[in-house]
């Protein structure tokens, strides 16, 4: 049988999908580049990936009633889907890719008949459905919620922000003693790994990301899971599973179970990743089966073929019923105003979250933020990084800027290039509209305004020349700027030195100032959300457009 | 053999042999004793941590004066390349700077991300022109690096000195935080700090400054482009500022000193950004006094005397140069 090769066909695909993403997420940094000169773009950014997502787009689509740059090109995913059923998932999908390997492992809790047993379906595998309509009816009012879950989402996030910069460090654990020790032929391979790495997969500076570990170790639980159950999550959980089992209610691909030669020997069941009863005497369950083929390829008497426009009994759509369905669209809609009930957004804001540059009103960006840590990966000073409770449960992982950590570049707009939902709208260094002529009347893209501790500044409370963050200030005229003052020290001698004031009609929030201060653990001088441009309600002077 | 043995004996239900019992106790013993001997080891070599110690080492790359020669010498009037191609000739040449097979480091001003106009990193052309004449002279080596202040990967492309430099062939090397080493800057203020690694495997160090306005000091001049060869908590050195620059400019004498002022920023620096505040000076300062560089270009661009630069008085106190620019023969080039 030629389908017993397809198998093969789809674990080429497999990697080949896995290894575009991979390469995709670590080029989502940037890199020195030889020759080149003037203003800085990702060519590749992983957000292509993204743009495939069906998920990303249909609620981008409910939140937004329109569709974000390139979220058109989903449609390469859902329509074939329409007519072949889940194939992304068994074929494409790397999150997928990577539960299919993990669960492919030897494991004693899944051996023989508890393998078979683990493999048929299961009534909890249409909790993805409720999760995927509650998701849905939540972005119809207005949270991305669903973005914790969303495959891409959850990949992107857990290896940009976790395993990527774990993996760093790894390496430079291990290169660094290499390359200093006094063996030349060890220090040679040292140097020569770190150069290869450095091109391909290192990234050029150790990142730290908020939470990373729990990011990490949530991932690595729901991959370990599949040692458990295969595809646990995507049976169980996946709402970009459930949309595309949804939708492949009319695929006109599907199972054909030759009745008359099949001994129900159940070999079908060792391998299956759906959980879609491929076994004869049972109706084949359309919106489970990821397209893997295994099942052809097991069946010892070639009982099991794909074939198109065959006319079998099939359970086609997901078997939820009323109740879940409801239950589902009661938990979406209940969501939203509980959430926004609490203080948070209405009332009494987080007064350290500084949104990335380009981002919308609060409102409009949790309506898009899908929370995939994208902006987090390519920030070339990690100065983004998930939030917890800064942005209340709603924003949960959404993006803040830490300025002791990280201040936002100037000219740099690479996370409004990368955003896949426009929760971060791509602006140009122009747009952006910091360094030049900067004043009430311009309107630069302002993240906050930086304000002074004079109880903790050099200057101002002991007697001890600074201005540090001054020489620091990117804008031009800068937005602070210094006074000579007569001070006394704690000799009784007069100093005379200049002491630093913000301007909030020039400064832009940008935090170059608190990354600068010399008083490393709580700055002199720090940035806070108001005034930000991006909320017409947080401004702080009446003469600012 | 031994297994067999066990099993017949456990089978008699006798216990071991007296051969096997001292095999054993050999056995128990060798780790025994070599658990104490390691134990007893370990203990004597407790002491308490200390930072490694510190490279001792000023750095000096001065050549030969040359009482025929200009210590200083102005060129108005041109383009970067000619400019600086003018002014190494009123120096005496290149070959007097570098020789056959030297490691040529070059200290350029890649601390912002800017873009040339914006006249807050070193032109680079400038730069460009510079490892141009150290491959003429026979270099072994032309390094171009800096420890910038934003996002080195920013700075070095947007300089355009990455590129420019590269071009013609240079080795740009970007800092990274394993490439520094603690050095003993022997300074009154400036003791143990992390040092960027290809300044101190330098054979000739060329420092390639930029003019600009600075609040605290007036003017960041070239013996404030030293602030690029450190890591660590630089921002610390802005409380004794002057001490800080005499302090490094006395561990770090330079080759060659070649200040660009092609663009000089007048007003809002060190950052800049407006182009308003940059003027066309088309003008390259250099010279091997940087006491007496630094002292002019402050005086032609900003009316600062010495006075107003403490840091240049106490340089000249310590030897590091001539404050008095005016008692210098200056060689002054106009170019068309």
């Amino acid at each position: 049988m030629v389908q017993s090769r397809l198998p093969l066909l789809r674990r080429i695909s497999q990697i080949f999908f896995l290894l575009v993403f991979l390469a995709l997420l670590v080029f989502t940094s940037l890199r020195p580049a030889a020759g080149a000169s003037g203003d800085i773009h990702l060519r590749a950014p992983v957000r292509l990936f993204f743009e495939w997502d069906p998920l990303v787009a249909v609620a981008n689509a409910l939140a937004t009633h329109a569709l974000y740059r390139g979220l058109l090109w989903s449609l390469i995913i859902l329509l074939p889907t329409l007519f072949l059923g889940r194939f992304f998932c068994g074929w494409v999908c790397p999150m997928g890719t990577l539960q299919h390997y993990v669960g492919g492992m030897y494991s004693e809790s899944k051996r023989g008949k508890q393998r078979i047993e683990s493999n048929r379906y299961k009534r909890w595998q249409t909790i993805k459905y409720v999760v995927l309509i509650a998701g849905l009816v939540a972005a119809f009012f207005g949270s991305m919620a669903i973005g914790w879950l969303d495959p891409f989402s959850l990949l992107v996030r857990s290896l940009g922000l976790a395993l990527l910069p774990a993996f760093n460090f790894a390496v430079h654990a291990v290169l660094l003693p290499m390359e200093q020790s006094n063996v030349g032929l060890i220090r040679t391979t040292g140097e020569t790994l770190h150069t290869v790495l450095q091109a391909t997969v290192l990234d050029f500076r150790q990142t730290h990301f908020a939470q990373g570990i729990v990011l990490g170790v949530l991932f690595v639980v729901i991959l370990a899971a599949s040692l458990r159950v295969t595809r646990l999550w995507c049976r169980s959980l996946c709402p970009l599973g459930a949309l595309l089992g949804a939708v492949s209610r009319w695929s006109v691909l599907g199972l054909h179970k030759d009745a008359e030669t099949c001994t129900r020997c159940n070999r079908c069941l060792l391998n299956c990743q759906g959980g879609d009863d491929p076994i004869g005497g049972v109706p084949w369950r359309k919106s489970e089966c990821l397209m893997c083929m295994n099942c052809v390829d097991s069946c010892p008497e070639h009982s099991l073929t794909f074939r198109f426009f065959r006319n079998e009994k099939e359970v086609a759509t997901p078997d939820i019923g009323r109740r879940r369905a409801v239950t589902g669209m009661a938990a979406g809609v209940v969501a939203v105003p509980l959430m926004r009930a609490n203080t948070g957004m209405g009332k009494s804001r987080n007064d350290r979250l500084l949104r990335p540059p380009g981002s919308l009103d609060e409102e409009e960006f949790l309506s898009r933020c899908i929370r995939c840590g994208e902006c987090m990966k390519v920030c070339p000073n990690n100065s983004l990084h998930p939030t917890l409770e800064q942005a209340g449960l709603q924003g949960l992982w959404t993006p803040t800027l830490v300025p002791r950590i990280g201040y936002c570049e100037p000219s740099c707009v690479l996370c409004s290039e990368v955003c896949p939902t426009g929760a971060i709208w791509q602006i140009t260094p122009k747009e952006k509209g910091w360094v030049v002529g900067v004043g009430a009347q311009s309107q630069p893209v302002r993240l906050g305004t930086a304000f002074y501790d004079r109880g903790r500044c050099l200057p101002w409370a002991e007697a001890t020349e600074c201005i540090v963050c001054e020489e620091w200030c990117p804008v031009s005229p800068k937005a602070i700027y210094v006074e000579e003052a007569q001070v006394v020290d704690a000799t009784g001698a007069t100093r005379t030195l200049k002491q630093p004031r913000v301007d909030p009609s020039r400064c832009v929030g940008c935090g170059a100032c608190e990354f600068a201060c010399p008083l490393q653990d709580r700055p002199a001088v720090y940035v806070t959300s108001i005034g930000e441009s991006r909320s017409p309600s947080a401004q702080i002077l009446l003469n600012r457009k | 053999m031994a297994e067999q043995r066990e099993n017949l004996a456990g089978a008699g239900g006798a216990g071991l042999t007296r051969r096997e019992a001292m095999l054993q106790l050999l056995r128990v013993g060798g780790v025994a004793a070599g658990a104490a001997g390691a134990g007893y080891w370990l203990s004597r070599h407790s002491t308490r941590p200390e930072p490694a110690r510190a490279l001792e080492a000023r750095r000096d790359h001065r050549v030969a004066t040359d009482a025929a020669l200009p210590k200083l010498t102005v060129v108005q009037g041109g383009e970067p390349r000619e400019l600086t191609r003018q002014a190494l000739e009123n120096l005496g040449g290149i070959r007097r700077f570098v020789s056959r097979q030297d490691v040529v480091v070059i200290k350029p001003n890649i601390a912002w991300d800017r873009t040339p106009e914006q006249a807050a990193n070193t032109n680079p052309e400038l730069v460009a022109e510079m490892v141009r004449q150290c491959w003429a002279a026979g270099a072994k080596r032309v390094v171009v690096t800096d420890v910038s202040c934003n996002e080195p990967r920013r700075c070095f492309q947007r300089s355009g000195i990455q590129a420019a430099a590269r071009a013609e062939g240079a080795e740009v090397i970007l800092p990274e935080p394993e490439m520094f080493r603690e050095v003993d800057l022997g300074g009154v203020v400036l003791k143990n700090w992390p040092v960027f690694t290809p300044f101190l495997e330098a054979d000739k160090l060329l420092n390639l400054p930029i003019a600009k306005h600075h609040a605290l000091v007036g003017a960041t001049l070239s013996m404030k482009n030293w602030y690029g060869i450190l890591g660590g908590q630089r921002n610390r050195l802005h409380q004794q500022i002057h001490q800080s620059l005499v302090d490094l400019a006395s561990f770090m004498l330079p080759t060659l000193t070649v200040m660009d002022c092609y663009r000089v920023l007048l007003r809002n620096g060190p950052t800049g950004g407006n182009l308003e505040d940059v003027a066309l000076k088309k003008t390259v300062v250099a010279g091997t006094d940087p006491v007496a560089l630094d002292a002019w270009v402050a005086k032609a661009y900003w009316n600062l005397d010495q006075e107003q630069l403490p840091y240049l008085q106490m340089a000249a106190r310590r030897g590091l140069g001539t404050v008095d620019f005016e008692t210098l023969p200056v060689k002054v080039s106009q170019l068309a």
